[in-house]
Parts: structure tokens; sequence; C-alpha cells
């Protein structure tokens, strides 16, 4: 085997350092996903057995859901002004733009609120957690959890990921409200339609499932994000460098798996 | 008589990935004794320290404190042993979210279950045994001065009367004047508490101030061990080296084939 190897590398050098980078590759991302379970099991598990830090939580309500509610409110109001205008633009080809109304709801409440709103919480919380975290670990600070008997999984990832799961759908809930009122102004105000029709379309078109499809991506969207922040920063290499690559993998990673779980979701919903 | 053993390490190995950092360190700590570990820098001293503490998983060997195999004990038993220990960490490691009273009260809110109100009252006694007034209880870590820092950071280690008290450094970065405050508020809290300590360092001032038993951390293995007293008689070049501070000897002969050979 080890002679194979070596003729191998000896006849076929460049060959033989490309198929090296492709297996360490692979293997990191193997190791990676082991990890993030391992992280994952640990969270849930910690989740569900005492002491649960409540006043932890309720400051992470604020920290994750008040202070991102005008980040999560203004992309909701202009995405619903923007998507009310290319859909006249479109529609209007087709004289079809009594259809305006349905598109913006079903958009907004399905997909744009809870994926904008994912992604805008991502690169806020998600980026504060890594550094907050990470900035931990690199001043032991959770090391003096440990030696003080606290549980740092229990003192620092539990409050900010219930608090993310559950307050992204409340985010998402009123994003899909001022998204919505977003579309009503550009086509009352700039479009001509009456505001009578538009608000009865909206509310008919409107499922119980539209809806509660985006909050329950939202929860999810909300569990990766803080999850992600936490386990990087939780991670995180030494230094200020180590620090920042922890900031930036919490946003990517988060962000990627928004894209993905929004796929799978929307496939579980409505296929 | 010979008093019994508070920590006893046996044949402690710990490696991360290639790079074999403990090679078999033996190292026993008496009751109510004071151990200071010395070593250069990338000895294994710190990694020591974070084996006996259970923040690092030994990959060989036995580390017991007060009887109990940290290595094989339970994830319950071994936060339970925690309760007996106080740390102070090189940099402090204070809260920088919590006031001052705050993070000496810490380990007695979350760890022990106490009342904030009995908490804070004992967080004001320790900060006072530290020479640390009320005024500054309502204060922020980052508004305080490096050497308050590490006061503040003493307090919290002692705040819940620990049996055993691990120092990593605890001179490091401070001026010889405040170094030497520091040394004798350890020895001071460690004799009032009747604690186990054990200390890493290279600041051999602080050493002689701290030690009742020396031992020196080479390679990954302890190369001698003795009371304090002997230090200068150790008959070990390699104890003669580091505490003279010399160039020349076997350390920096050693470091100097393995940075040829790499």
């Amino acid at each position: 085997m080890n002679t194979a190897l070596q003729i191998f590398r000896e006849k076929i050098p460049f060959l033989h350092d490309i198929c090296q980078a492709i297996g360490h590759s692979i293997l990191n991302v193997i190791q990676a996903l082991g990890a993030i379970s391992l992280f994952v099991l640990q969270t849930l598990r910690h989740c569900a057995t005492p002491p649960i830090f409540i006043k932890h939580i309720l400051r992470q309500f604020i920290d994750i859901g008040y202070y991102s509610l005008p980040v999560v409110g203004m992309t909701a109001l202009f995405t619903g002004m923007v998507l009310a205008l290319q859909s006249y633009t479109g529609f209007s080809r087709f004289n079809a733009e009594s259809a305006i109304a349905s598109v913006v709801a079903l958009s907004i409440t399905r997909e744009l609120s809870p994926v904008l709103a994912g992604l805008m919480v991502a690169g806020r919380v998600g980026a504060a957690i890594a550094a907050e975290v990470g900035t931990m670990r690199v001043t032991e600070q959770i090391d003096a959890l440990s030696t003080l008997s606290v549980n740092p999984m229990k003192y620092l990832v539990v409050p900010r990921v219930i608090a993310g799961t559950i307050m992204l759908p409340v985010l998402v809930l009123i994003g899909d409200i001022i998204g919505v009122y977003g579309g009503y102004i550009v086509s009352t105000h700039v479009l001509g339609f009456s505001s009578g029709s538009y608000l009865y379309q909206t509310w008919q078109v409107l499922e119980n499932i539209d809806v509660v499809s985006g909050l329950v991506k939202a929860a999810v969207f909300g569990f990766f994000v803080t999850l992600m922040g936490c386990y990087h920063g939780y991670n995180s290499g030494r230094g200020a460098q180590g620090v920042g690559m922890a900031t930036t993998n919490a946003v990517v990673t988060a962000s990627i798996l928004i894209l993905i779980f929004n796929y799978i979701l929307t496939q579980v919903f409505f296929s | 008589m010979t008093k019994r053993n508070k920590i006893e390490m046996t044949g402690v190995y710990k490696a991360f990935g290639t790079k074999k950092v403990l090679q078999g360190v033996d190292l026993n700590v008496p009751v109510g004794s004071s151990m200071v570990i010395i070593g250069g820098s990338g000895t294994g001293k710190s990694v020591t320290l974070k084996c006996v503490l259970g923040l690092l998983q030994a990959d060989k060997g036995s580390i017991k404190v007060d009887g109990m195999d940290m290595i094989k004990a339970s994830t319950r038993a071994r936060e339970e042993m925690m309760k007996k220990f106080g740390m102070l960490f090189q940099g402090g490691a204070l809260f920088d979210s919590l006031p001052v009273w705050y993070n000496v009260a810490f380990g007695l809110i979350h760890g022990k279950d106490m009342d904030k109100k009995d908490a804070r009252k004992i967080a004001t006694e320790k900060l006072e045994q530290v020479g640390m007034g009320e005024a500054i209880a309502n204060l922020y870590p980052a508004e305080l001065s490096g050497g308050m820092q590490k006061r503040v950071a003493l307090a919290r280690a002692i705040a819940t009367n620990p049996e055993i008290i691990f120092f990593d450094e605890p001179t490091t970065g401070l001026d010889p004047i405040m170094a030497d405050v520091i040394n004798e508020l350890i020895v001071k809290c460690v004799k009032d508490l009747g604690a186990t300590a054990m200390t890493i360092t290279h600041d051999m001032a602080s050493a002689r101030k701290i030690a009742d038993h020396v031992a020196m951390l080479h390679e990954g293995k302890i190369v001698w061990t003795g009371p304090i007293d002997d230090l200068d008689n150790s008959g070990s070049p390699y104890v003669d080296q580091f505490i003279h501070g010399r160039a020349d000897g076997p350390i920096t002969d050693l470091q100097s084939e393995l940075l040829k050979s790499a």
C-alpha cells in the first residue's frame, strides 16, 4: 500500500498534491460537521435540563429581538414597496395589475420576510454573538466560568439559542405586516390602486399556511443564526485574527444554512 | 509525619495533534502547601494546570485530587470537585459586562446559589482583604488598572473559600512593586484559608516568595522538585540555568538542537 502511494507520489507529484488537497478539504468538512453536530446535541441537552438562566434569556430577547426591529422593519418595508413597483412593471404588460396584492402578500409572508430577516439578523446578531463569545474564549472568561462552577454552554449558548429561536418568528411576523403595508403604500399612493380592493385581495389570497410556514422558517433560521454565532465564537482561534475569523465564519455559515433550509422547508410545506 | 497529598499527578501525557506537550508529568502537592511550577515559555506549565483543573482532558496518566481521579471522573463529579477550586487567571479573566462586586460574587451566586445580597456582602469583605474599598465595587473591570484587576481577580478566586487555589502567572504584566503586593496578598490569602496552592510562573522573585515547594518543568517532564530552601542547591543544571537566567546551559543547548533539526 505504502509502495503504491510512494510510486504515485514520485511519478505524478502534481496529481498527488491535488488529491492530497482534496482529501484534506473533505476530511476538514467532515470534522467540522461532526463538531457542529455534537455542539447541537449538547445545546439541545442543556436546553432541556436545569438550571436555565431565565434573566439571561429575557436580556437576549431584548438584544436579539427588540434591537433588530429597526433593521428588519426597514428591510421589510422597502422590499414590499419595491416588490409592488416591479410587479406592476411586469404585470402591466399582460394586463394583470390586479395580481399585485396577491404577489406582494404571498412573496413577503412565504419567502422574503423570513429569508431577509434571517440574513439581516445573521449579519447583526450572529456576528455580535461570535465576536462576544470569541473574545470571552480568547481572554479565558469561558474557562473562568467553568472554574466558578458555571457551565459555559448553559450560561452563554442556551439563552442566546432559545432567544433567537423565539424572537425571529416575532420579528418576521412584524416584518410581514410592514412588508405588506409597504406594498399597499406604493400601490395606493403611486400606482393609483383603490385602498379597499387592495386590502380585500390581500385578505382573500392569504391562508394560514402562508404565514405559518414563514414563522416556522424563521424559528429554524433563528436557531441556526444564534447557534452558528455561539459555535464559532466558542471555538474561536487565538488573538484578534481568530475572533475576526470566527465572526466571518458565523455570518457565512448561518447565511448558507438559511438559504439551504429555506429550500428544504419550502419543499416540505408547498410541494 | 509526612502530609497526605492533595494533588497527585502520575505519568500525565497531553498532545495537541503531533505536538507532544506533556510527556509523563509526575508531581505531588501535599495538603496545605504551596507548590510553584517553574519553567520556560512553551514547556507545558499552563497545560499542566488546565489538566488538573479539568479544562483540558489529559491523554494518559492519572490526576488525583483528594483521591478522585479527575481523568476518569464523570462530568458531574468533576463539576462538584470544581467547587473546591479557585483560580487566578494570567489576564484576570474578569467578566467585562459585569461590575466588580458581581465578578467577585459570581461563584457564590451561580455556583453556590447564594442570595445576591449575602453574596455582595461577602464580595465586599473579600475586596477589602485584597485592599480594595467599597468605592470600586460598582465600577466595571475596564475602568480599573492592571494591578487593580489582578486584585479583583484574586478576590474572586478566594470568594468561595476554596480548598485549592491555582495561580497562572500571577505577576505577569505588573510593575515590580505591584507584583510584590500581589505576591504578599497571595501568601496571606492562602495562609488565611489554609488552602493548598498550585502556581505556575517564570518570575523567580514571585516563586521565592510564594513557594513551599518548587518543581521545574522542562520539555513536558518534571526535571526537579524539592523544597524552596533547596532551590539554590538543587544539583540540577536545568534549575541552575533557569534561576540564574543564563543564556548558556542545557535548556538553550537542547532548544538550539531542536531548531537546527526542524
